[in-house]
């Protein structure tokens, strides 16, 4: 849902200024340390438990992914991967999965629905499933594979990084839950800091790939995760090494949109002159 | 072949090829309305026309099957009067003199011009695209397709329509506002022997007989 208490910075299909007066927070950001998951799944009761949402039971499938994968009613899913290092001993990356909230966000870019999709200057996208028409289009702009549609109402939804909690200064329920303090919550160049941090710590004991995982292809997310393998994300369940829009969707979403629609104006309009300069057709008069 | 014409008329268009021809119209202007909605928001107000966003959404895509299906039955039964003859290409050089309304001793040319036989195939061509991505894009189908195949899906069907609503402005034009006369062949399913003989000579002599 849209949050009326906070600024608007960006809003899908929408060419004029949003509803931007509110002085923008300060940009927020959720850091995921990966070397501090122990894959408990607190973030994923408390994240059903804030938004009301409850799948359906699943059935075992073999690995601890429990669903196994991001649906309308699990905005956020743990994904384990074991991974055997150089020197031969296991690592167990469990990466929590879910929406990146993109500085760049390409669904939103990709949405054709006024207002279905809107970017907070606190750097949240959110989804506004009232204004949604359940095209699927941000799906196909997504570089993350995040949005599902209900099969219910066909209306598409995500992680909203709980605006709601944090448009009233608390932080994401998955934040309050998590034992460990994998999850920390607070303005981006915050967690940034403390990222670069933690990551200088990991060096220290040996993990010399280390390195916060916050994608200039979009601009830079607003989830970060540590990542003890920084070089290699796509040990983390496939992980994008360096994700960005699609090419597609810029061509598509991008100089295509304003180009074609002049097009086909600028073709009625000639049609129109070439009426009032040439006149119409019309056959010898009396040859009936 | 000789035909017996009631009131000086020629028969251009039978019910049945109006029924069809106006098929593929009404359904064209509803899909390209919806279209144009999800394609730039400032065509958004179009959405307005099926009902709606989510109406707009669930009905494009039957009402894109239902338009191929009946552009299809054109396409087989006008084919064989689309195809390009070296007279056409005479004509077509001509251009600015059609464009001029300097018909005088334009080349003499059967049921189509060039004009008309390029809509045609560029239409087979766009309408096999636009159901072929629009399949892709229809998240209601049983099919999952990778994300890229979405992608280049949605760039595909956005340029498809693209040509085919200029091609149809045009056709639009030209049948409604331009060529005085021709609209009737598809309203009422005749046009007059004037017309006839002024705009397509060859198909003129050939269906009546006459000089």
């Amino acid at each position: 849902m849209t949050m009326q208490s906070l600024s608007v910075e960006r809003r899908s299909a929408t060419t004029t200024t949003p509803p931007s007066v509110r002085i923008a927070s300060e940009p927020v950001a959720k850091l995921i340390d990966i070397s501090k998951c122990i894959g408990c799944k607190a973030c994923q009761v408390a994240c059903m438990q804030w938004n009301d949402l409850r799948d359906e039971v699943g059935t075992t499938t073999g690995i601890y992914d429990n669903p196994v994968d991001l649906t309308d009613q699990s905005w956020t899913v743990m994904r384990f991967a074991e991974f055997k290092n150089p020197d031969g001993k296991l690592e167990w990356l469990i990466r929590k999965d879910g929406c990146m909230h993109c500085e760049d966000p390409g669904c939103l870019k990709a949405c054709p629905s006024p207002g279905a999709i809107v970017k907070y200057g606190n750097g949240i996208v959110d989804f506004n499933s009232a204004n949604c028409i359940g095209c699927g289009y941000c799906v196909a702009g997504c570089p993350f594979n995040i949005p599902r549609i209900s099969k219910k109402d066909n209306k598409a939804y995500k992680c909203t990084l709980c605006s709601d909690r944090v448009a009233v200064g608390l932080e994401p329920a998955c934040v309050k839950t998590c034992p460990t303090g994998a999850i920390q919550f607070g303005a981006k160049s915050d967690m940034v800091k403390r990222g670069d941090k933690r990551v200088g710590d990991l060096k220290e004991r040996g993990y010399q790939q280390a390195g916060l995982y916050n994608p200039a292809g979009v601009g830079g997310t607003h989830v970060m995760y540590v990542l003890q393998h920084a070089d290699k994300p796509s040990l983390y369940n496939d992980l994008p090494l360096d994700p960005k829009i699609s090419p597609w969707v810029s061509l598509w979403k991008g100089v295509t949109k304003p180009l074609l629609s002049i097009g086909i104006g600028l073709a009625v309009l000639g049609a129109f002159f070439h009426y009032v300069t040439r006149g119409p057709k019309e056959e010898e008069p009396g040859s009936h | 072949m000789s035909i017996v014409m009631k009131s000086g008329e020629v028969p251009r268009y039978n019910a049945s090829e109006r029924v069809i021809h106006w098929t593929v119209a009404i359904t064209f202007i509803l899909l390209a309305a919806s279209g144009l909605a999800f394609f730039h928001p400032a065509f958004w107000f179009l959405t307005s026309l099926l009902g709606g966003g989510t109406w707009s959404r669930i009905l494009h895509p039957f009402l894109g099957i239902l338009m191929f299906a009946f552009f299809a039955v054109m396409a087989v039964k006008y084919w064989k009067e689309n195809v390009i003859k070296p007279y056409d290409r005479e004509w077509g050089k001509r251009l600015s003199d059609v464009i001029n309304n300097r018909d005088d001793n334009l080349p003499e040319i059967d049921k189509y011009n060039i004009g008309q036989k390029q809509l045609f195939w560029v239409m087979v061509v766009t309408m096999v695209l636009l159901l072929v991505s629009g399949l892709v894009l229809w998240r209601d189908t049983v099919f999952a397709f990778p994300v890229l195949v979405v992608r280049i899906s949605a760039v595909v069907h956005a340029a498809a329509s693209f040509v085919l609503i200029l091609g149809i402005i045009v056709h639009m034009y030209s049948a409604i506002f331009w060529v005085k006369g021709s609209l009737r062949a598809m309203t009422r399913g005749t046009v007059t022997h004037a017309w006839a003989r002024h705009h397509h000579p060859l198909w003129y002599r050939r269906i009546t007989g006459n000089k």
